[in-house]
């Protein structure tokens, strides 16, 4: 992997080009850090400086218009003629006004190879803009890579600011927002620049399952700094102007003699539809930044804090009639399970997670009487709602992130079982799978499943079932739960008998309906369809204190 | 529930929403008096009636026979077995798969569904089978009561030829034209050469505007001929056309008729239909703003007498075409209950459905001819899920995510089929409901349904409530200045809207504005979260900027309670209510006067879709800071529509013209798409090559696909 840094061509390039350019720029007026430079440092020849006859205060100052003005005016057109929003501004929008405290403003890179001593190639917090601030009020830690300074590549003092950061929002419990717009390492600075990715790695790894930490891809990232997001909760992309991969199309070009564009390769489609890398694709800078605030609203601050309970204009106790209708008699026919699922929650407001991406399973946040929820729920419109490799991925890591950060789950379970085929099989389907219905089996969080329609073999199991400790487990009048639908069924159990059809009758009779899992407790009750709000609304609150605890482990091992 | 932190006002409409679909559906006894069933227990009835449709007609059929104390059995297809009218009824059968011709039409099944059922007479309503002889003989042959005309009846005025001759004959006044079957093409061009265009081809056994042309020239006469004929099959299975003189800018106005079986017949006014698109209608008021009383009554006495001409029994209406001089021409007589027969039920009192029923069973009609009155002024409006930007109506299809009837208006009537959660689907007419009002004069009536539209929540499919409320509001419209020729007159460039004046501007931004004020301040209100910022920032202030219509509008918000002072330009609107971010409805008092707003959707990105004045408007309410910002945000480039064409609407691809290779030229035909059971003829944006083909003949295309591709 560390092969990656110096290979990600289009980062390189773009240091370089800047690089040059620098050299005939210089934002700081000399002097200015005179008396911050050791004794050592006077004596070298290549470094020019004089004696300051500026007060201290005075410094400061131009110290924190150097640092807000970054790269200087001519990068930030630049950045703006991309399309993109400077570091800072990006900040600002993000927060709430005037809630940002920055930290590290006065940090320097500490770079004296190729020139890069010479104060023209200094930046008053070097290529990353960090601290802290609110959301609607609540506490964040945010990083903002600044891609005017150095085209924002990370340095050794650029990662221990964002190190800086990740440490306090662990120490209080506050999420981290990660703003990446960075041409990768800072070449200069060689291993140092690697360091500075493992720390982050590091924190990345340890915060992981402690606060929600957020990427949001915001130009390139490429190289191993594409690892950090990948460590991350969620990682949201901005369509055309952000990029992702391992190896820039020059080198995917001389290694495996493909022609792919930096979109195909990882633009924000790539990421959102093929590869599942990332949540979440936006139009622009300012959509991107204005849904983050919305989708932050959700998130608990930490894995310490209750997920966050809104005020709610939506009567708790609706009924929901449309439900009544929704799903369709015959049990081959699709219906779209975002209908169901907009008709529940709050105000028809439904934050989905990775909408593009293995569809046949729906996943995103919401909310009951307020209270944020995940939800999990088979999309009988793709694929029949089957399982499949992608679809059980998404869905696990979703249900862990909800159960590291105390969301209730809330699953509707149409699904007709696991594809079948070689693809599936050769792909690992079994292992796969398995992370699903690990995630179920060990989530802690007040659990409620609703089975809408199919709920057939292993994947009944699967979704949510009572047998993996269901809060409450629901069936609609329309529930099915079998190991395979009558047909297939009845060509085992009737194998050679003349009338089919009439054994499979009997079979409809006798499993497709919530009956055989009714009579055993596998289900707690069947209930009118348009009653579901207000039984899950009813239940979250008695669920609110819910305490279950997984026997000791130094931790567990999900089948990866 | 009563949320506590709601006002009183907020709960009552928050019930009312909850109890609206209830009503519509359960609400047997109308108290508003628009018409009544004066049913008297000692008349013997039918005990068990079949209604031989669905939808609204079926629903509103079977209301009048719970109050008769009949048993009602509903028929229906196997998509339609939760729908409405079925869940209403008694009883309930199924009569065969979705299309039309192997359900509502297929006669054996109903035949069976009567036997089984043993009802003793059949409703037909209107469309499907109701103008059927064979259906009407075939119940007669197995002793069951249609509810509607006799056979003969059915038979002379269901053919325009011979209905035509029946009215010459009978002393009623009718349009020059040609009194026969036009065989071909080239036949209907000779023939409408002798008349002199323009004309009007339709289909003999057509009605509701289904297989009817208006050719000006021989090109388009050949057209026609070729749509009407084939539409004309689809529809009635019959695709025998007639031609005649086509009354440039007429009214449409018709007179409704109802007769007994023992020679009594009478007039119960008229109707004005003149609001009509492609030849269908869309508003109708009765009575008319044009017919003084002696216009009246020789049209309605000319009614009467072709009535008995026929020995006509039941309710009828006869259509006349009435020219800026007051003459008037038959034009067809429908031999069963109208869709806009709720109007002449408030401005009479009469239940027409009742009185059919009565008059199938034998009774003679109460009512004498000078018992009839002119009560009052009722419109209805035809509610359609179609999009009225295209061609003032192209279906369009969905479910019906949220529905909620204005019932709660005094005086209004809303007639349906359909409830929240319903699939307005291909294979049936998108009627979403007939909506009327009715007041002591036409201006209570206008207002009343302004109000009406304002609130009435649609949501999952396109609808025309834009168009209708801009109809219903036009200067040409109130003054009674109208002609089937009104839309294309009014909207030469076809239909685009409400046209926000500057001051209505201000209001929707305004609106808009405290929506967004709304919600932001709700972010804030986190309720279990003790992490707080200890001092929050309570904003009370807000610079906005708000894009509407491709211009950026600053505005300066400040909030007091419940109230919004907003500075637009320089103007000043109070925007006063308690906003319910979760409910549709946003009733509100803009500098003073109150308004209904619908807010339609609202995302992270300050999209907020507003429907004011029946128009929805998009509007980006942004914070000043991200505006600025938002300025630096490239334009994403739409994709060039010229080259590509895609389904305006959802249907089954009848035709395609065109292969690839083939150069069409600009307007040329390239594929024809029936949806609804109306021919929409596709045709090329520009001169090109074709491309691609992405379609076949007789597939299903939703809207928006892909059709084909033009290099």
């Amino acid at each position: 992997m560390m092969a990656a840094f110096s290979v990600a061509r289009s980062s390189c390039g773009l240091v370089q080009g800047l690089r040059t350019s620098f050299r005939s720029f210089s934002p700081v007026k000399c002097g200015a850090v005179a008396s911050a430079v050791p004794q050592t440092n006077l004596l070298r020849g290549s470094r020019w400086y004089c004696i300051s006859h500026l007060t201290v205060k005075e410094r400061i100052d131009k110290k924190r218009k150097a640092a807000l003005a970054g790269g200087g005016q001519k990068r930030i057109d630049a950045q703006h003629k991309k399309g993109k929003l400077t570091a800072r501004e990006r900040i600002e929008l993000l927060l709430d006004s005037d809630s940002f405290v920055e930290t590290d403003m006065f940090v320097e890179h500490r770079c004296s190879d190729f020139g890069m001593e010479q104060d023209r190639n200094k930046f008053p917090g070097d290529s990353v803009v960090t601290g802290r601030g609110r959301i609607n009020g609540r506490l964040v830690y945010v990083f903002s890579q600044d891609f005017t300074v150095f085209g924002g590549s990370l340095s050794g003092a650029h990662a221990q600011k964002i190190c800086k950061i990740m440490d306090q929002a662990m120490t209080v419990g506050a999420p981290v927002i990660g703003l990446n717009d960075s041409g990768g390492a800072r070449i200069q600075e060689g291993v140092e620049s690697l360091a500075g990715y493992a720390d982050i790695f590091l924190r990345n790894v340890l915060a992981s399952g402690v606060v929600p930490q957020i990427s949001m891809i915001m130009g390139p990232c490429a190289g191993g700094a594409v690892y950090s997001p990948a460590l991350t909760d969620f990682t949201f992309m901005v369509k055309d102007t952000s990029y992702l991969f391992i190896t820039g199309p020059d080198v995917v070009k001389s290694v495996t003699n493909e022609d792919v564009t930096q979109e195909q390769l990882g633009g924000a489609k790539t990421h959102t539809s093929v590869s599942g890398v990332a949540h979440h694709a936006f139009e622009n800078d300012v959509d991107a930044l204005l849904n983050l605030r919305e989708f932050f609203n959700f998130l608990p601050l930490s894995n310490r804090d209750a997920a966050p309970i809104r005020e709610c204009h939506d009567p708790s106790d609706r009924s929901v009639p449309t439900l009544d209708t929704i799903v369709p008699f015959e049990s081959t026919k699709a219906y779209d399970m975002l209908d169901i699922i907009q008709a529940i929650v709050d105000e028809r407001d439904f934050f989905e997670i990775m909408p593009n991406y293995a569809k046949n399973i729906v996943v995103g946040f919401a909310r009951m009487n307020g209270r944020t929820v995940g939800i999990v729920g088979n999309q009988p419109k793709v694929a029949s709602g089957c399982l499949d490799i992608n679809s059980s991925v998404k869905g696990a890591r979703f249900v862990r992130f909800c159960d590291a950060f105390n969301i209730p789950i809330i699953t509707f379970v149409d699904v007709p079982g696991f594809l079948p085929g070689t693809a599936q099989e050769y792909g690992g389907i079994i292992r796969h799978g398995a992370k699903l219905l690990y995630a179920f089996a060990e989530a802690t969080v007040p659990k409620i499943t609703i089975i809408t329609r199919k709920a057939y073999g292993g994947a009944y199991d699967v979704m949510s079932s009572k047998h993996l400790r269901g809060d409450v487990n629901y069936a609609w009048p329309s529930a099915e739960v079998a190991v395979m639908g009558a047909k297939g069924a009845v060509q085992i159990i009737f194998r050679g008998k003349e009338n089919q059809a009439e054994a499979e009758a009997e079979y409809v009779e006798k499993f497709a309906n919530p009956f055989p899992a009714a009579v055993r407790g596998f289900v707690d009750d069947i209930i009118e369809p348009s009653s579901t709000r207000k039984k899950i609304c009813r239940d979250l609150e008695v669920l609110a204190s819910k305490q279950q605890v997984n026997p000791w482990k130094k931790h567990a091992n999900i089948p990866l | 529930m009563a949320a506590p932190w709601l006002s009183p006002s907020v709960n009552r409409l928050l019930s009312a929403a909850k109890n609206a679909s209830l009503q519509s559906r359960c609400s047997v006894v109308l108290s508003n008096g628009q018409y009544s069933t004066v049913h008297s227990p000692t008349e013997k009835t039918f005990d068990k009636i079949l209604i031989a449709n669905r939808g609204e007609i079926a629903c509103r059929v079977i209301k009048t026979c719970k109050k008769m104390g009949i048993r009602t059995v509903a028929v229906h297809s196997d998509v339609d077995s939760s729908a409405v009218h079925v869940k209403m009824a008694d009883e309930a059968m199924c009569v065969g798969p979705a299309p039309t011709n192997k359900s509502y039409l297929n006669m054996d099944a109903i035949m069976e569904a009567i036997r089984v059922t043993g009802a003793q007479a059949v409703h037909p309503g209107y469309g499907f089978l109701s103008e059927n002889k064979e259906f009407a003989k075939r119940l007669a042959a197995n002793g069951v009561t249609f509810i509607g005309p006799d056979t003969h009846a059915i038979q002379a005025m269901g053919d325009k030829i011979e209905s035509k001759l029946i009215a010459k004959a009978a002393k009623v006044n009718t349009i020059p034209g040609f009194d026969g079957v036009v065989q071909t093409a080239e036949d209907a061009v000779k023939i409408a050469q002798d008349i002199g265009y323009p004309v009007m081809i339709k289909a003999s056994a057509g009605g509701g505007g289904k297989g009817m042309r208006i050719a000006w020239n021989d090109e388009e006469t050949r057209e026609g001929f070729r749509f009407s004929s084939q539409e004309a099959a689809s529809s009635f299975g019959d695709d025998r056309l007639l031609i005649e003189k086509y009354i440039d800018n007429p009214r449409h106005i018709e007179i409704q008729v109802l007769a007994d079986k023992h020679g009594n017949a009478l007039w119960l006014n008229e109707r004005e239909c003149s609001i009509q698109r492609r030849n269908q209608k869309v508003v109708e008021e009765a009575p008319s703003t044009f017919l003084d009383p002696v216009t009246r009554r020789a049209m309605g006495e000319q009614a009467v007498q072709l009535a008995k001409a026929v020995q006509y029994s039941s309710a009828g209406t006869v259509e006349f075409l009435v020219d800026s001089q007051k003459n008037f021409y038959f034009l067809e007589m429908n031999t069963r209950l109208q869709v806009e027969h709720p109007i002449t039920e408030c401005i009479t009192g009469l239940d027409l459905v009742e009185q059919m029923i009565r008059v199938a069973k034998g009774y003679a009609l109460k009512q004498k001819q000078e018992d009839i009155p002119i009560n009052g002024w009722a419109i209805e409006s035809r509610v359609y899920a179609e999009d009225p930007y295209k061609s003032f109506g192209l279906p369009s299809i969905g479910r019906l995510s949220q529905y909620q009837e204005p019932t709660n208006i005094s005086n209004v009537r809303v007639d349906s089929g359909i409830q929240e959660g319903s699939d307005i689907s291909i294979y049936y007419d998108p009627m979403i409901s007939k909506l009327v009002t009715y007041g002591a004069t036409r201006a209570e009536a206008l207002s009343k349904m302004e109000e009406a539209l304002d609130n009435y929540v649609i949501r999952g499919v396109t609808h025309n409530i834009p168009l209708l409320r801009e109809i219903i509001t036009h200067p040409r419209f109130i003054s009674g200045d109208i002609s089937t020729n009104f839309l294309p007159e009014v909207y030469p460039d076809g239909f685009k809207g409400h046209q926000l004046e500057e001051e209505k501007c201000r209001e929707l931004l305004a609106s808009a504005a405290a929506v967004h004020v709304t919600a932001k301040l709700r972010s804030q209100m986190v309720l279990n979260n003790l992490r707080v910022s200890s001092t929050p920032v309570e904003y009370m202030k807000w610079e906005l900027c708000v894009e509407l219509g491709g211009r950026c509008y600053s505005l300066d918000v400040t909030k007091s309670g419940n109230s919004f002072a907003v500075e637009v330009d320089g103007g000043k609107v109070e925007v006063k209510g308690e906003l319910n971010l979760a409910f549709p409805l946003l009733p509100l008092t803009i500098n003073g006067s109150p308004k209904m707003l619908q807010c339609l959707s609202r995302d992270a990105s300050g999209n907020i879709v507003l429907q004011y004045l029946g128009t929805s408007f998009k509007v980006r309410v942004l914070s000043k800071l991200a505006a600025e910002l938002n300025s630096f945000m490239p334009e994403k480039i739409p994709e060039d529509t010229s080259s590509i064409l895609r389904s305006p609407m959802p249907g089954t691809v009848v035709a395609v013209s065109v292969k690839p290779g083939d150069t069409v030229a600009e307007g040329q035909e390239i594929c024809v798409i029936e949806a609804m059971k109306m021919q929409n003829s596709l045709t090329a944006a520009k001169q090109a090559k074709v491309k691609s083909v992405h379609c076949t003949q007789g597939e299903t295309v939703g809207e928006g696909d892909l059709l084909v591709e033009l290099e």
